[in-house]
């Protein structure tokens, strides 16, 4: 084994760690050291991330068997300590992870790191609660690196102030820490039964257990998935999303498109390892609730009238597809389904960050007379307005951008593209491969096949997408009244564009991508390999 | 025992979900701080309830009589994160009873 691969899968979570910690020691004015930390830790979380997807692809065989990469912490063995493990989708989901830290980061540099304090700090915390996330192999270590980025990102809601942002995050909090006493009861419950929280283990005895013990165990796994459910914002779960997201700073919210993906790759993993036995994850209860997802986000985005709002919609709307995915239970749509999720993050996040840039289309009385205009009444409830802005536009370093309303408009039109699937972008291969998928796996002509309901709900979304977005992009760009040329600048739209071509990027090699993806679902539907990986003693015991 | 501790925990549950549903700030922190309190204890019962057991190997202690560790630990984890979380909201709940003068959850009076 390679010596720098052993300890890769620590590094995305070290780095932001230790790179937190080191900025709340600095102070905010000095700003030139503070963000070449932030950058650099980002940037090196970016290769870590890079370096775990190229060691688990196919092409470098041998330094992780099987693609699965175990890291003991404290060199302590799989069922006695707890571990890290690399497979292909965590790695993915780090890579993802940290391509959207760096554009956030980048981004917020503009205006949004100087509205609070401790900006920096708190999204490396973020970081290193989502990464943790994504490759721990302990059911409570989970739990505790939920908490991490839930704490971080409680404080990241609230960051800029604003009775607006303060009311939301009264409701995100309360929701959350709700969830996590959800969280924790099953993770007790599980344990009662089962005596382990590696994850691997649970798999192994999950199989042989009695059957006072299985019911006890079935329901501790119900109570998780509500908890994860909540995060991945799975109606009836999710009606917390659209008000936070919509509250929440443009970066801010870039990031929380995947603090929703965690609760879904929660999901993923443990159909992936409790699939064999009979559990509540993955049956059809799963593939109901994620329509009934699909079409609250359909309802929601027709009924938005502001792009935050719609875009946080999108979220919920994606959120949905990918749990309909892992639910339908045909395994060819799996793939498929992690594509659609990484082209539909990327989109969202750049969507995110683009409504901040929109926001300065108008000029001050016309965004009076919308928040006035906004028609729910849950909603309107909050429209409060915004604080005076502390730092007026003509005060930011940088340089503007030239052809400023040319280049949100095309932004918006290649993120409206990539979410509503059309083509030639990477969220049409993401539904043609989805659509393929469910349609291939019906029964013959005839009988009812329940894949029928996830093609309408697809194309329908896309439809209803076009739609919404069409409408929102016409008020924003093509009416003349009140509109001015926003002075955007070079360090947020670059952030915007770096996203964009990430997306063309994974259309132009959606073929490499997908052999990738497909190996990373074969190895969620056969965990095997993952679960013979994680106990079985390495070399580093026979050291 | 099992019934008196499966009784609290049965109380402070559902007494911090009644709170929870309430309307008032104040109400909701202190269903939250109930309900955590009644998951701890869960989790603590998890790990089978037993009195005088050591928790911690000493060699001389039967293993059969030893009490779960692991459960104690989480317990441990559970009553830090929670609170922290809790001192957290309370902070929000602050900030939201001072911008809009009410400590409805929703920052303003029913209309009724």
């Amino acid at each position: 084994m390679i010596d720098w691969a052993r300890h890769l899968p620590v590094l995305p979570i070290v780095i932001p760690l230790i790179t937190g910690a080191v900025l709340l020691l600095l102070a905010e004015t000095r700003r030139v050291p503070r963000l070449v930390l932030t950058l650099s830790s980002t940037l090196a979380q970016l290769a870590a991330a890079i370096a775990m997807v190229w060691i688990t692809s196919d092409l470098v065989p041998g330094i992780w068997p099987e693609g699965i990469g175990v890291y003991a912490i404290g060199d302590w063995r799989a069922p006695v300590g707890i571990v890290l493990v690399v497979d292909r989708l965590s790695a993915l989901m780090v890579l993802v992870n940290s391509i959207l830290a760096l554009a956030s980061v980048v981004y917020s540099i503009g205006r949004w790191d100087r509205m609070g304090v401790h900006y920096h700090s708190l999204v490396q915390f973020l970081l290193m609660g989502l990464n943790g996330a994504f490759l721990t192999g302990d059911l409570f270590n989970l739990f505790v690196f939920f908490e991490v980025l839930l704490a971080a990102s409680y404080a990241l809601l609230l960051h800029g102030g604003g009775p607006q942002r303060t009311k939301m995050s009264l409701h995100f909090v309360a929701v959350n820490l709700t969830a996590s006493f959800a969280f924790l009861l099953g993770v007790a419950m599980i344990y009662s039964v089962v005596g382990t929280l590696n994850m691997a283990e649970i798999a192994v005895h999950w199989r042989g257990m009695s059957e006072g013990d299985h019911n006890i165990a079935e329901a501790g796994a119900a109570i998780l998935a509500i908890a994860f459910l909540v995060k991945a914002a799975g109606w009836p779960l999710s009606f917390w999303l659209p008000g936070a997201y919509h509250a929440a700073g443009a970066p801010v919210a870039a990031m929380f498109a995947i603090t929703t993906k965690v609760g879904v790759y929660a999901i993923l993993r443990a159909a992936s390892l409790l699939e064999d036995a009979s559990t509540p994850f993955g049956g059809v209860w799963l593939y109901y609730l994620a329509l009934a997802t699909m079409v609250y986000g359909i309802l929601g985005m027709l009924a938005s009238r502001q792009l935050p709002r719609l875009v946080a919609f999108v979220v919920i709307l994606s959120s949905g597809t990918i749990l309909a995915a892992v639910g339908s239970g045909v395994p060819a749509m799996l793939a498929p389904a992690l594509f659609y999720m990484l082209g539909s993050v990327f989109a969202t996040a750049a969507f995110f960050l683009l409504t901040g840039m929109a926001e300065r289309l108008r000029s001050a009385p016309v965004r009076e007379e919308e928040t006035a205009a906004t028609p729910p009444p849950t909603y309107s409830a909050f429209a409060v307005g915004e604080p005076p802005d502390p730092y007026s536009p003509d005060d930011e370093v940088g340089v503007a951008l030239p052809a400023a309303t040319a280049f949100l408009g095309l932004t918006f039109v290649c993120c409206a593209l990539l979410v509503t699937g059309l083509p030639p972008l990477a969220g049409f291969i993401a539904k043609f491969a989805l659509v393929a998928a469910a349609i291939d796996a019906l029964p013959p002509f005839g009988a009812f096949g329940r894949e029928w309901l996830l093609v309408i709900a697809l194309l329908g979304g896309g439809l209803a997408g076009l739609i919404a977005l069409s409408r929102v992009g016409m008020r924003l760009f093509w009416s003349v009244a009140g509109r001015q040329t926003p002075r955007l600048w070079i360090s947020e739209a670059a952030p915007v564009a770096f996203l964009i071509l990430i997306c063309i990027a994974l259309t132009v090699a959606a073929g490499p991508a997908m052999t990738y993806l497909d190996s990373a679902a074969s190895a969620l539907e056969n965990p095997e390999a993952y679960i013979r990986n994680v106990l079985a003693p390495t070399d580093g015991a026979a050291e | 025992m099992e019934m008196v501790v499966a009784l609290a925990i049965g109380v402070l549950a559902a007494s911090g979900i009644w709170l929870l549903l309430r309307p008032r700030t104040f109400q909701v922190i202190i269903g939250m701080s109930l309900l955590s309190y009644a998951v701890n204890l869960f989790i603590f019962s998890m790990g089978r309830l037993k009195v005088d057991s050591p928790p911690i190997l000493d060699g001389a202690t039967d293993l059969s009589r030893l009490a779960d560790p692991v459960p104690q630990s989480l317990v441990l984890t559970a009553i830090v994160i929670g609170f922290a979380t809790t001192a957290l909201f309370l902070v929000v709940i602050i900030a939201t009873r001072g911008m809009t003068g009410t400590d409805h959850v929703d920052g303003q009076e029913r209309d009724s």
